[in-house]
């Protein structure tokens, strides 16, 4: 414990330190990233320590009058620590030669202070065992996060999209306050321990809460926007770890409610489907890059709680299989997305540094002007698709392995299966097509843009973290059974409120050794089929060309098929759900009509049809309000006086 | 026991099922062609033609694009390879398959998806306008097929009990309590067979037009080895569907070469059905096929709905 919170004051101060130095040089920059590094380096030490068993405890008496603050490091945790602490230090080894201070004085600092600071308190919220501290980090993560999103101030995006972000999450804020308050009424006291008899409060306030931050839809409003025009290392660190807060404490307080019923589950699961399902339908119709990318962990996100769904339902109507499978698949899966992610946003910003551009249909080629990032964004791009051999495939086979579980069990769980294989399966297919997209609009082809010929590949500072985040999606696909034992551990950390009995080894359910055999044999085909490609090839004379036009030989990178021609039809099927929209000019007549343009974008509806809307009509009220607003200070005082009257009236 | 044993255990079975799936994928294509010449009116080419077409393609030489990177060769390998590997899940002679393990359905569907992401990524790299044209049309659909072929085996799976593809396929449950749901599936697998190899009504193999063709427009620059590698894992993948439905429908003997001789009449016969569809059917409007697929997923699910009364 005296490690790990060593860890988080050093992470904290990292920032700070960087004060003491110019601006102009390099020496702020690497002790602010140093730091960190350091800091996470003895940070995941002591996670690993926890989670190979070395729980710990600490109350702290009298620190804050009438409350113990109490901090708790348990396997689960400790799995949520170690996320943080790797995507933290990738982060900020990637943001020395994204964001550094010598190009970028005037935010650079502010920056690097507001990283570290929600690298700790994400840390210390991870390992709170009482609301009261939970809740502190869970602010000065959100405010932290917002002062890093919105480094880039000059920018009305950018603000914009901080200042609805903060409303978001000050929402979410408010609504845990009522969340923790019925703890303290039905227990006592702020320790975040076990509640029998939970009422459906409960829940709604927890997904609430949860799911604002999380970002589950429709409560995903504020994530696309903050995730696209955040720095892409914040960008990196909000979608990898500060979202999976949402998930942490929904696997926490949802865990200490150890009788919930059957329902609670199937809500959560249900929550889950859909914003796996449109998640993806969303990022589909995005052009921006990172936008797309942000759609994707809405998505992401709703796999995560299909499997929590499938836990909690599991729970209540006793099948301990589909409790150990949905919890693993869930956990698993938090810790892949914060891999994948992570590394899809430090290549996009590479692609960002690189081009000046986020937009997809300005891209294209990169592969050739930027192989290093090419490969690592490809290496996400296979893994977010849940495609074998990498992690991805691990934590999504899990969930079909319950999900097929359920289906052969007789019990009323089985719906649970019929509604998540196919959902599923859906989102698998249709990852897949937006991630062919992109790839294959911004990486391949011809280039598109003056900016993208022109793009220059990344230095080593950028390319190291991408490469280090690679490895562990390789790593974790590869061979899988070395997550078992962290994930055995998390889930009886997990069922212990529960008091139920110890759940059987992850290993005993799933034989993840056999992906190692089957990634082992892909691995072997694959280089037997390029041997042969090869060796084909090299016997038989070859030769280069343009490519086939169908008989037209003047083509121009302008022809290439487009990111929203590749989308078009399938946001035609789910127009339901997106209200595409699409102007459609006038083609001119004559012989020789002047150029025109065809454009479409994919509203948000929950963002642009419903919350934009009914916050203007707030407004409108509001303003009406004004007549009454004070103008000078005897008609405050006047107020005030009217407000404690009241307040005594009513005692 | 471990799944990497029951490949030392069955290693005749292996064999032949290497065997077959290396050797039979061109021949059903040649049936199929030969069908489709027969309703033409015309002799047809001899049932070995495509495999000569593959061997042929495999010593020529390759041209390649300007524009291309190494994506577009593995895209071919790839395809091949994942193939290859996802044939070996599904059990085709013999009551189990060389590798079997709870839940292998699901692998057996993300490697076709694997196959298919390069395949998509290699028209992509060539800056073809049609050929990203083909490659958005066949992800589209696969899209679409995927919750079919998935609800399908959901109630394989609970008719069964079993969690593997041998379990669910090859055992008699799926047969004697199938009636009504197993045709259901039957005819779902079906459409999503001609949707994934790309066969009339979905797409003409044998098409003219770029504009018009899905799977072919997408490898329109591969040439050479490269184009023999894929249209083998087309094959390939061919085969794998044809014997996913074929095992469906037969029962087991026991006796080795009884069961391998009434599979390989399994697989002949859905080629001959293949090529009636092909030849008796026309294709269906582009913006119609969805429709085609969403009612395939409807038929898993009324499958679904029915075996779990």
């Amino acid at each position: 414990m005296g490690l790990l919170l060593g860890a988080i004051a050093t992470a904290a101060c990292s920032g700070a330190v960087a004060l003491a130095f110019p601006r102009s040089g390099r020496a702020g920059d690497r002790w602010a990233a140093g730091l960190l590094v350091a800091a996470a380096a003895v940070g995941s030490a002591a996670a690993i320590a926890v989670l190979a068993g070395a729980g710990a405890e600490l109350v702290l008496p009298g620190v804050v009058p009438g409350v113990d603050l109490r901090l708790h490091a348990d396997a689960l945790s400790a799995m949520f620590l170690l996320q943080t602490f790797v995507v933290g230090a990738a982060g900020a080894i990637y943001g020395l030669e994204y964001w550094p201070s010598s190009q970028r004085p005037e935010s650079a600092r502010q920056l690097q202070l507001s990283y570290g600071a929600v690298v700790a308190s994400l840390a210390l919220l991870f390992l709170a065992g009482d609301a009261l501290l939970f809740l502190v980090g869970w602010e000065v993560a959100a405010l932290g996060a917002w002062l890093a999103l919105t480094a880039d101030d000059r920018e009305p995006a950018v603000r914009q999209a901080g200042r609805l972000y903060l409303y978001c999450t000050k929402a979410a804020t408010l609504v845990l306050m009522a969340l923790f308050s019925i703890w303290w009424i039905r227990t006592g006291s702020t320790a975040l321990s076990p509640l029998h008899h939970a009422p459906t409060l409960v829940l709604v306030l927890a997904v609430v809460g949860f799911g604002f931050k999380a970002g589950v839809m429709p409560l995903h409003i504020w994530l696309p926007g903050a995730h696209g025009n955040a720095p892409s290392h914040v960008s990196a660190l909000m979608s990898g770890v500060l979202i999976k807060a949402g998930v942490y404490g929904l696997v926490r307080v949802l865990g200490l409610c150890v009788d919930a019923p059957e329902a609670w589950g199937e809500l959560v699961f249900a929550l889950g489907a859909s914003s796996a399902v449109l998640g993806v339908v969303f990022a589909i119709g995005q052009h921006d890059l990172k936008r797309l990318l942000a759609y994707h962990s809405v998505e992401n996100i709703g796999i995560i709680l299909m499997g929590l769904g499938m836990a909690l339902a599991a729970r209540a109507s006793g099948s301990p299989t589909l409790v150990i499978l949905g919890l693993a698949a869930a956990l698993l899966h938090t810790w892949n997305h914060g891999l994948f992610k992570a590394l899809l946003f430090l290549a996009g910003g590479a692609v960002v540094h690189g081009t000046g551009t986020r937009q997809l249909d300005a891209l294209g080629g990169l592969a050739r002007r930027m192989p290093a990032t090419a490969l690592a964004f490809l290496v996400g791009a296979v893994a977010i698709c849940g495609l074998p051999p990498l992690n991805g495939f691990v934590s999504e086979l899990l969930l079909y392995r319950g999900f097929l579980g359920a289906m052969s069990e007789r019990g009323p769980v089985w719906m649970l299966g019929a509604v998540g294989g196919p959902a599923l399966a859906l989102t698998g297919a249709l990852a897949l097509l937006c991630f062919a997209k992109v790839y294959g609009v911004a990486f391949l082809g011809a280039p598109r843009s003056e900016a993208a010929a022109a793009a220059h590949p990344v230095g080593r500072a950028m390319r190291a973290p991408m490469a280090v985040l690679a490895l562990l999606c390789i790593g974790i696909g590869v061979a899988p059974i070395g997550v078992a034992p962290v994930l055995d551990a998390a889930l009886s950390a997990w069922s212990a409120p529960s008091g139920g009995a110890d759940l059987a080894p992850l290993g005993t359910v799933f034989p993840l050794g056999t992906l190692s055999g089957v990634a082992l044999a892909l691995v072997l085909l694959l280089a037997l089929g390029a041997l042969l490609l090869a060796w084909r090839t090299r016997s038989a004379p070859q030769a280069t060309g343009p490519t086939w036009g169908c008989g037209y030989v003047r083509p121009q990178p302008s022809m290439q098929y487009t990111a929203s021609s590749f989308a078009a039809s399938v946001l035609g099927l789910f127009a339901w759900a997106t209200f595409p929209v699409q102007t459609r000019p006038a083609v001119g007549t004559g012989p020789f009509p002047p150029p025109t343009h065809l454009h479409g974008h994919v509203r948000d509806p929950a963002l642009d049809l419903a919350v934009t809307p009914a916050a203007q009509g707030l407004a409108l009220v509001l303003t009406w309000l004004h007549r009454v607003q004070p103008r000078t200070l005897q008609v405050s005082l006047f107020y005030l006086l009217l407000a404690i009257v009241f307040a005594f009236a009513l005692r | 026991m471990s799944p990497w044993m029951n490949l030392l255990h069955t290693l005749p079975g292996l064999l032949a099922q290497l065997v077959l799936v290396l050797l039979a994928p061109p021949l059903l294509q040649g049936v199929i062609s030969r069908v489709k010449a027969r309703f033409a009116g015309r002799q047809g080419p001899p049932l070995l033609q495509p495999t000569r077409d593959i061997w042929r393609l495999l010593r020529k030489g390759m041209v390649r694009s300007t524009t291309t990177t190494w994506v577009f060769q593995a895209g071919p390998v790839v395809a091949l390879a994942t193939t290859l590997l996802a044939s070996l899940l599904v059990p085709m002679g013999e009551a189990s398959a060389p590798l079997s393990f709870a839940g292998d359905l699901i692998l057996l569907a993300y490697l076709l998806g694997l196959g298919r992401f390069f395949t998509v990524l290699a028209a992509m790299d060539t800056g073809s306008a049609f050929e990203g044209m083909g490659a958005a049309r066949e992800a589209t659909w696969a899209a679409l097929a995927e919750p079919a072929l998935l609800l399908g085996f959901l109630a394989g799976v609970h008719v069964s009990g079993s969690l593997s593809l041998a379990g669910i396929l090859a055992r008699p449950p799926m047969l004697v309590t199938g009636g009504a749901p197993l045709v259901l599936v039957l005819v779902s697998f079906f459409i999503v067979l001609l949707a994934e190899n790309s066969r009339i009504p979905f797409d003409d193999p044998t098409t003219h037009l770029e504009l018009t063709m899905v799977h072919e427009v997408m490898v329109l620059d591969h040439s050479g080895p490269a184009l023999g590698m894929i249209l083998y894992g087309a094959a390939m993948k061919l085969l794998l569907f044809s014997a996913l439905i074929v095992r469906m429908l037969l029962p087991f003997s026991g006796r080795f070469w009884l069961d391998q001789l009434a599979f390989a009449a399994g697989l002949l016969a859905v080629a001959i059905t293949i090529g009636v569809v092909e030849s008796t059917t026309a294709r269906l409007q582009l913006s119609k096929v969805p429709r085609l697929l969403v009612s395939a997923c409807l038929l898993s699910v009324f499958a679904l709905v029915l075996v779990s009364r």
